[in-house]
């Protein structure tokens, strides 16, 4: 009997959510209860499906972000999110210099690696001058330097079964470590680097120190800091609250953050 | 008998009814005016994520930028280059409706949600803005083939003249509007703000919001070269937004002045009553 009434009553739910919706739009200041009602927010979150379909259409996987000169620099970059992990741990960790920091590779690989910072210093190297955009809407520039994500997965034999990389962050947020996410176009993207430099010196600890991702056609919070492991995955669905970041988890940005 | 002693009433001549807006007009007009309203209140509260504006590529809390709403701790302000002024209770600093104290930007009344959230106004200004965008490239279509631009949006030599502008603009600022037959066809000031509106303003506000995507600057980086940047694109953005707020404020106003019942009744039902001659009786 349930498992009639309780479709029933969600449909009625959703269509009430619609009324609500069209009757309440010229109250301006009632557009919360259009904003939170199911049925809305469902049709809203159609954008950032039409906006990820479109770009992904538009560009070309391998189209560069913008890169610029020295010149261009910020005098000051701006860092956001978490500028200090807590705990002892990450501490004892910034006091040695990061060298015992570890960065594994692991999920839908052949090889899971271990990664120190040393080992990440080693590698083919690509530095980029590219602009950081806020999805509150500033923008700073800054010189990154690191191995390509490419590369890194390469060296772990990520499998075909792959289609998503998370990243796994030190810093804690409230109740939850940052995490991140993208799909295998960004992820083996030329510019997508894991960044251990900034502006020609090791990257300071507000700007993610030792490791953050730069993935220069998105949003800064895709812009996971204080990376201590990569993940091949082949769905979000168990990992977090399955909608692939902490702020995507929580607050309902957008996951594709090209725009 | 009884009829030869009824007075004679004036003759009333029947209002001549003429069909001014076709149906695509009058959708578009009303898709629209929900849809710029909903990006307006939810630009705005984009805005509140970060209330100043900058010139150039980049532009973040340490660099100067050219407008800023902010707040001291007992007052709001809206600064613009070197000008200031007080703002307290609208701007920087008000009071919600449960009489707490804020301190973003826009108030509450003016944005989508009422309360702060990014995610959420960009998620209503990130769908509509496909509404808005499919909708005046439909519309842009219909008014080069259907006839609209060449039958009541061109503007022909003799209005042009300086002469036959400045008249139209003391004939507004006398509120005398055309009538009759004239008052079915567009002056050359409704004729500019339209052709501004649709050819210029809508498509700078998408241009400028593509320029702020990252993805689209890979994919067109040439929009960063036409509008000097990022951070330049989104101050258009917002200058733009508010010219539209300017352009919307004087059509109401027209609207009214110009009779509202039978205007409003035009763009729903497609027909408009001729306000007769001056001089003849209504």
């Amino acid at each position: 009997m349930s498992e009639i009434v309780l479709p029933r009553r969600q449909l009625i739910a959703r269509a009430g959510g619609l009324v609500a919706a069209a009757g309440a739009l010229p109250l301006l200041s009632g557009c919360d209860v259009i904003n939170d009602a199911p049925a809305v927010r469902k049709i809203l979150s159609m954008g950032e499906e039409m906006n990820r379909a479109s770009q992904r259409a538009l560009i070309d996987r391998n189209a560069l972000a913008r890169e610029f000169g020295k010149s261009d620099l910020s005098p000051y970059f701006r860092p956001n999110g978490t500028r200090l992990p807590a705990g002892a741990a990450y501490a004892a960790h910034a006091s040695s210099g990061f060298a015992d920091w570890r960065v594994k590779v692991t999920g839908l690989v052949a090889r899971p690696l271990s990664l120190s910072m040393a080992d990440i210093r080693t590698m083919p190297q690509r530095t980029q001058i590219t602009r950081h955009d806020c999805v509150e809407g500033w923008s700073a520039i800054g010189q990154w330097t690191g191995p390509q994500l490419s590369d890194i997965l390469a060296a772990a034999g990520v499998r075909d079964s792959a289609r998503y990389i998370v990243f796994r962050c030190a810093d804690r947020l409230g109740d939850a470590l940052y995490y991140e996410s993208c799909d295998m176009v960004d992820a083996l993207h030329p510019q997508t680097i894991m960044a251990w430099a900034l502006n020609g010196a090791v990257l300071p600890i507000a700007n993610g120190a030792p490791l953050r991702l730069r993935i220069e056609r998105q949003l800064g919070y895709k812009h996971a800091k204080y990376v201590n492991a990569i993940e091949a995955v082949a769905s979000l669905d168990q990992i977090g609250a399955g909608k692939g970041g902490y702020w995507e988890d929580r607050i309902d940005y957008e996951w594709y953050a090209g725009i | 008998m009884a009829e030869a002693e009824t007075p004679v009433a004036p003759i009333q001549p029947e209002p001549v009814r003429v069909y001014r807006h076709r149906l695509p007009a009058r959708i578009w007009h009303w898709v629209n005016a929900v849809t710029l309203l909903i990006l307006l209140m939810s630009g705005l509260m984009i805005f509140n994520a970060h209330p100043r504006l900058y010139w150039g590529e980049y532009g973040a809390n340490f660099d100067r930028a050219w407008l800023v709403i902010g707040s001291t701790p007992d007052s709001g302000y809206l600064r613009i280059g070197d000008y200031r002024v007080e703002t307290t209770g609208v701007l920087g600093r008000w009071t919600d409706a449960e009489g707490a104290q804020k301190t973003w930007a826009f108030p509450g009344w003016a944005t989508i949600p009422t309360s702060y959230s990014l995610a959420d106004g960009r998620r209503w200004h990130l769908l509509f803005a496909w509404v808005l965008s499919i909708g005046l490239t439909l519309y842009m279509v219909w008014t080069l083939l259907g006839g609209h631009l060449r039958k009541d949006l061109h503007i022909r030599r003799a209005e042009w003249l300086p002469r036959h502008i400045w008249h139209d603009v003391k004939e507004h600022a006398r509120l005398r509007f055309p009538r009759g037959e004239a008052a079915a066809r567009y002056g050359i000031l409704q004729k500019l703000s339209y052709i501004g509106v649709i050819f210029v303003l809508l498509p700078l506000m998408i241009a400028t919001g593509l320029t702020m995507s990252p993805g689209m600057n890979a994919a067109w980086p040439w929009l960063l070269d036409v509008f000097g940047g990022r951070q330049s694109a989104r101050s258009i953005h917002f200058i733009a937004a508010w010219a539209l707020v300017a352009f919307f404020l004087v059509h109401i106003a027209m609207v009214l002045l110009a009779g509202p019942i039978n205007e409003v009744r035009s763009m729903v039902t497609g027909w408009f009553r001729l306000p007769p001659e001056r001089g003849e009786r209504a």
